[in-house]
């Protein structure tokens, strides 16, 4: 049986990461292969690097750091951040990406979609999906540029075409409980995992491994967080066996 | 002459591949070449995105017959995701392309009952007869498989909608339906049994 993946994300800004990785014992915490070589020895099912750099220069540093993550890691590598061309997702595959993240470009022409997917394989195109819930009712919309711009396209409708279109995986992101540490958006993962037949990687509000397990209760193929392993006492090991402890299948 | 070949299929994702076999102190050259595919003391046949496509770069290159032929003889050969497909005689996924038929399988879309792709870590079960391969997770990412293990050939199952053939071998030729090279530890002792074996072969 497929087991449910823990994905840790590494937030990366000119070829460092930010928002601080605690780890004991790393001498420098900012070293992106430091952090990956960490979590795959710690048990992490994949890793997820998001290039959060403002500037081109900054996009520049993201395929250097890409080579040397992947030549220290040996578990998949999907890399999102700003993401705007074929090219450009063909420059991070041979880097060493295993998949891409398309978000904001594929909201604006969602051909973008069908072109990575026919290029690379649906395997490879993940297509990371912003929702938060509508203001005016009931429903989630589709926003973009960091959460600040809502586009008033309905999240579900969005995930099937998304799917439809071929990618292979959808990455979501609740921007209502993001940061809150209050755990995932529950029936936006119902909602969405019931829509689709392709992986569902939830994301957004993760503290404690009981909302790991409740979103994986939801129908989340994978679960990814940031903060819960970068700040708290939780390791990658610590948060999967209290997945196996409740039944739920993972690599062990 | 290089030890160890890898196939240039196009549009395969060549760097983990690459990565996997460096750790193991091994620089494969990268080739279209039909006479170095059939020369080198190890082949590795990557993954592409489809089966039609895949089948279609092999032949452009005269790399098909090499690869028939090697298999033919027992020649060293690790044929990876897609790689095992392509020694298929056929799949669902391009009607009427033929592939390299080294075996008389057939390869088929996974059902709709479970999440398609298959995207993430199965428990892979070998057979008994199997030499290179041992019980572990590995990282699939794949939406069709083979469903029976042909003739002569010792396979491992995983089970995704059903029992599906996560991996063939004989001899020296290993044809993994997942990816050694992002299988953690596990994979890369596989590589590494199946680079001792090409070393003695």
């Amino acid at each position: 049986m497929l087991a449910h993946r823990v994905i840790p994300c590494l937030d990366v800004k000119d070829g460092r990461v930010v928002k601080g990785v605690r780890f004991q014992g790393l001498t420098d915490a900012g070293d992106p292969t430091a952090a990956a070589t960490r979590y795959e020895a710690e048990g992490a099912d994949e890793l997820v690097l998001l290039d959060v750099s403002a500037t081109p220069e900054g996009r520049g540093h993201a395929l250097d750091t890409v080579r040397a993550v992947r030549a220290v890691l040996s578990i998949p590598l999907t890399v999102g951040g700003g993401l705007r061309t074929v090219e450009h997702a063909g420059a991070l595959l041979d880097a060493g990406a295993d998949k891409v993240s398309v978000n904001t470009a594929a909201v604006r022409d969602p051909s973008f979609i069908d072109r990575v997917a026919t290029r690379f394989g649906s395997q490879c195109a993940v297509v990371a999906i912003d929702a938060a819930r509508r203001l005016d009712g009931p429903g989630w919309e589709v926003v973009v540029h960091s959460g600040h711009e809502r586009t008033g396209a309905d999240a579900i409708a969005w995930a099937r075409e998304c799917a439809a279109r071929g990618s292979g995986e959808l990455l979501l992101t609740s921007w209502d409980k993001d940061g809150t540490k209050s755990g995932y958006d529950l029936e936006l993962l119902r909602a969405v995992s019931s829509a689709v037949n392709v992986p569902v990687i939830a994301s957004g509000g993760a503290a404690h491994p009981e909302h790991l397990i409740e979103a994986i209760e939801a129908g989340a193929s994978a679960v990814l967080a940031a903060s819960i392993f970068h700040y708290s006492e939780y390791t990658v090991g610590a948060v999967k066996a209290a997945l196996a402890a409740r039944g739920i299948e993972v690599r062990r | 002459m290089s030890d160890v070949v890898i196939v240039r299929t196009g549009v395969a994702n060549l760097a983990s591949v690459l990565a996997g076999l460096r750790r193991l102190g091994v620089t494969p050259d990268v080739t279209t070449d039909a006479a170095a595919v059939r020369e080198a003391r190890a082949v590795v046949l990557p993954g592409v995105g489809a089966f039609g496509a895949g089948m279609a770069a092999l032949h452009e290159h005269g790399v098909a017959a090499a690869l028939i032929e090697r298999a033919a003889a027992g020649r060293p050969l690790l044929a990876v995701c897609l790689g095992l497909q392509l020694l298929a005689a056929s799949s669902d996924e391009a009607p009427g392309v033929a592939g390299l038929a080294v075996h008389d399988g057939h390869v088929a879309r996974f059902p709709d009952t479970v999440k398609v792709p298959q995207l993430g870590w199965n428990e892979v079960t070998p057979d008994a007869g199997c030499r290179l391969l041992e019980p572990g997770y590995a990282y699939f990412a794949n939406s069709y498989r083979l469903t029976d293990a042909p003739l002569g050939w010792a396979a491992a199952r995983s089970d995704h909608g059903g029992p599906f053939v996560a991996a063939l071998e004989r001899g020296p030729i290993l044809a993994c339906q997942f990816h050694p090279e992002l299988s953690g530890p596990w994979g890369l002792a596989l590589l590494d049994r199946w680079l001792a074996a090409a070393r003695e072969a």
